[in-house]
């Protein structure tokens, strides 16, 4: 009798171990938003972005350290003259339908992402040819020597080239795609999706990734869960109460003002994913009075300090840094040339800038977005700052919607116009001045503000052409100090986002957009 | 009575159609759209309008209003701007747990308001009569939002009894739709469980004194007896009344509910399509609310005849 009960605890936890290694690993995520449109070629919501990641994959990507690295791309050449561009496919790489990815597909894809995207717009401006030589490579002939090639394809923030099979990337870059086939190291579970509730991806089990290790959007990619849910939880602190409560393991975007509430649970631990995190900057309206003068404008960089504005939002020194670069701190580009005597809060100077350019009083108005809690400080403390330099400012608040749609309106501020609001971006998406949109200084072609400068312009576009990094370090450095002349915006500190997960969650990567690849759940 | 019911849901035509109006212009002189918000923060000024102008917003406003207005009166509610559904397919899917909520808030605020609010006028200016209209105005006062966090925070974090949020389909198990389900309702009956029992005391007070009662007692009936079958039943129709007009809180506290909890209803759809300014599905969402809330006003003018017959439609 003894002998058939060890019989049966042994079959029983035999059972239970086989139970348990079959069991399906599923990673519980809540991110900053709901997963509403899924095409990220026609939208540039980040959402749409972190779930192209999922699925798709690109030709480069951008390493842990903001380095360019092959993807897709098993390997590249560049002719002499730097006009022509030969991609490689590695071999291998499928579908999830399991259709080889060809160079065909690849050439539809960027032509759709071209045809949209602002970077992307600018490489096929350049771009004589482009076509696939055979199934595996790509060849991209160019009219002149380009110098953001490699950083376009390898762009991570909206619009990415993410790359599709031909059938789709055909579709009009106008409307939706309703195929979502890709590539990547997961399958998006269409029949599980449901708009304000959740998305599901499934492991991809063809997928082949890179024999590199992981690093930020780059290496071997390697889907380590065989689900994940991305749980939709609108309310922020019932964000944190579900993970307190183990029913999600992971947070994208925990409010900074709940860290310490995290922090004191001793199953959660913090984590910077994005270490070059966002940047918030202040945007001036340079066709009506007073921000029609450049003066007046660099008056405001002399009135601001970053430190109050950063307290004011982030509030944990721990969390932000104080940067006097307009490019990122932490990205090859920083330098604080020419700003060191900015944000500074030096009133003084202000208004003797102000009485040099003879302001005459003419209220700012200063949109307030008050729905979002990482920027609804910012404006009422500029106010504050401005007003001490001798500004009359308007503060009129709004929700982000409302201010979206007044951005686009060139009328006069009061006439339903505006004069200035606050925003952030992410660092990645501002590493250079081409792809930093607010440097755009093409008058009617700009973005709203529509600042004109051909000075500027030029200096973005030698960028955009020389392709030795010394030569474009010394080009931003003079983007930079040429901002002091003409301002187009004024950056006003860097702040991270950290991610919250329960200890049973490892491998988290660090890179510049959310990567739930390399993840492993206990 | 038929031809009352007839005549009622005819009238509803008119209020229909005033909603209609009202909630189209409303929508479209409030700040906002949504071609910028589909767009996303990083598109430019061409990006917008190609979208603008792919959902017709480019059209002028009374062009606008007679496509969807004609599509309505086809029975075609239009397509949701974000979620790429048409907006009736939408509505159905978030239907169930808005319905779930309601029907479990009105059952449990039924359940306890209405023995609470007998109670309070039986044992009129004691201790227990006090406790009650005490807890009626703390019902009132308190936010929703702060009733469920405190909630939350003893029974999921605290306690861990149940789940801080989230909805599970009835389809898909009914314990665990049953287990998500009663925070979240009991939440949302605080509210309408105060405003039951503080009409209930008063109208069982209004009758208390009535001869009937006297009759009852001196017929040597029990006093449950006669609180609940001779003083409930005619004290029923204010309390009726009550009920049936609290479903307009109930719809404005479906909305807060489902956001704490991540109840993924009709409210939560409203919040979302309101931020995003998603036309179709607030036009429609708004509309049903409203038909709903002059459905409810009829049933409860029909219940009125179960309660008193000398009441003749």
């Amino acid at each position: 009798m003894a002998v058939r009960w060890k019989h049966l605890v042994v079959a029983l936890i035999l059972g239970a171990a086989l139970c348990t290694a079959a069991a399906a690993k599923t990673l519980r995520v809540s991110l900053h938003s709901d997963l509403k449109i899924v095409d990220p070629v026609w939208t540039t919501a980040l959402i749409t972005v972190n779930h192209g990641y999922m699925i798709y994959d690109t030709l480069f990507a951008l390493d842990e350290k903001l380095a360019v690295k092959p993807q897709m791309v098993d390997r590249y050449d560049i002719s002499a003259d730097k006009l022509t561009w030969t991609f490689m496919l590695r071999e291998g790489l499928a579908w999830h339908d399991g259709a080889p990815v060809t160079a065909e597909d690849c050439v539809a894809s960027l032509k759709r992402w071209g045809a949209r995207d602002a970077m992307g717009q600018k490489l096929m401006s350049y771009v004589a040819e482009l076509a696939a030589s055979d199934a595996q490579t790509i060849r991209m002939t160019l009219k002149e020597p380009y110098g953001l090639v490699l950083q376009t394809l390898a762009k991570p923030g909206a619009s990415v080239p993410f790359m599709m099979p031909q059938r789709v990337a055909e579709t009009d870059p106008q409307k939706q795609i309703t195929d979502y086939t890709g590539s990547g190291p997961f399958i998006f579970k269409v029949d599980e999706w449901r708009a304000g509730e959740k998305a599901v991806y499934l492991k991809n089990p063809k997928y082949k990734p890179r024999g590199e290790p992981a690093s930020g959007l780059a290496g071997g990619k390697i889907a380590k869960v065989d689900r994940v849910e991305w749980i939709w939880i609108a309310d922020s602190q019932t964000q944190v109460n579900a993970l307190i409560n183990n029913e999600v393991d992971l947070l994208e975007a925990p409010p900074h003002d709940l860290l310490p509430l995290l922090a004191e649970d001793k199953n959660i631990e913090l984590f910077v994913f994005n270490p070059s995190g966002r940047q918030n900057a202040l945007r001036f309206n340079v066709l009506h009075k007073p921000f029609d003068n450049p003066k007046i404008r660099l008056a405001v960089a002399y009135a601001l300090n970053q430190k109050d504005l950063l307290d004011a939002v982030i509030g944990n020194a721990r969390w932000y840094v104080e940067c006097k670069s307009l490019f990122p701190c932490g990205s090859p580009l920083q330098s604080t040339r020419g700003w060191d005597d900015k944000f500074t809060s030096d009133f003084a100077k202000a208004r003797a800038l102000l009485q040099e350019a003879g302001y005459d009083g003419t209220p700012v108005v200063l949109m307030q977005s008050t729905d979002i809690a990482s920027l609804s400080n910012l404006a009422p403390v500029t106010k504050s700052l401005m007003e001490k330099a001798g500004f009359k400012v308007d503060l009129q608040a709004m929700d982000w919607q409302t201010l979206v749609t007044r951005r686009t309106k060139k009328d006069p501020p009061r006439a339903g116009g505006w004069s200035a609001f606050l925003t952030s971006w992410a660092s990645v998406d501002i590493l250079d001045p081409v792809a930093a949109s607010f440097l755009n200084a093409s008058c009617e072609k700009a973005t709203f503000g529509w600042p004109c400068d051909t000075e500027m312009e030029k200096l973005r576009d030698a960028f955009s052409k020389e392709t030795d990094p010394a030569k474009q370090k010394a080009l931003a450095e003079a983007v930079q100090l040429r901002l002091l002349d003409y301002p187009t915006h004024l950056p006003l500190g860097q702040y991270v986002q950290p991610q919250a997960f329960r200890k049973n969650v490892s491998g988290l990567l660090a890179g510049p957009s959310l990567a739930l690849w390399n993840i492993e759940v206990k | 009575m038929l031809g009352y019911i007839l005549r009622r849901l005819l009238a509803t035509l008119p209020v229909m159609l005033i909603v209609a109006v009202f909630v189209f212009l409303m929508l479209r002189l409030t700040p906002g759209d949504p071609a910028a918000v589909i767009a996303g923060d990083n598109a430019n000024s061409e990006q917008v309008a190609a979208i603008r102008n792919s959902l017709g917003l480019d059209q002028p406003i009374f062009t606008q209003f007679f496509i969807w207005f004609g599509n309505i009166l086809r029975g075609d509610f239009g397509e949701s701007y974000f979620f790429k559904k048409t907006v009736a397919e939408l509505i159905t899917s978030r239907l169930e747990p808005t319905l779930a909520l309601s029907l479990a808030t009105i059952v449990i605020a039924v359940a306890v308001a209405v023995p609470l609010g007998v109670l309070a006028a039986y044992r009129q200016g004691t201790l227990i009569d006090k406790i009650v209209m005490g807890f009626s105005v703390l019902g009132f006062s308190v936010p929703v939002f702060v009733i469920g966090y405190s909630l939350i925070y003893l029974f999921a974090i605290k306690l861990n009894w149940l789940p801080v949020q989230g909805y599970q389909r009835i389809g898909d198990g009914f314990g665990g739709f049953l287990q998500r389900l009663i925070l979240p309702s009991v939440t949302l009956s605080v509210i309408y469980i105060a405003l039951i029992a503080r009409m209930t005391r008063t109208s069982v007070l209004d009758v208390m004194g009535e001869d009937y009662i006297r009759t009852a007692r001196a017929k040597g009936q029990v006093e449950v007896k006669v609180l609940f079958k001779h003083a409930l039943k005619n004290a029923a129709v204010p309390i009726v009344t009550v009920i049936g007009l609290g479903v307009a809180l109930l719809i404005g506290g479906v909305v807060v509910t489902e956001s704490v909890f991540t109840i993924p209803g009709l409210g939560r759809l409203t919040v979302d399509a309101v931020l995003a300014r998603d036309y179709p599905t607030i036009q429609a969402v708004i509309l049903l609310f409203s038909f709903v809330y002059v459905l409810i006003n009829l049933l409860v003018d029909l219940a009125y005849t179960l309660f008193d017959p000398r009441i003749r439609y």
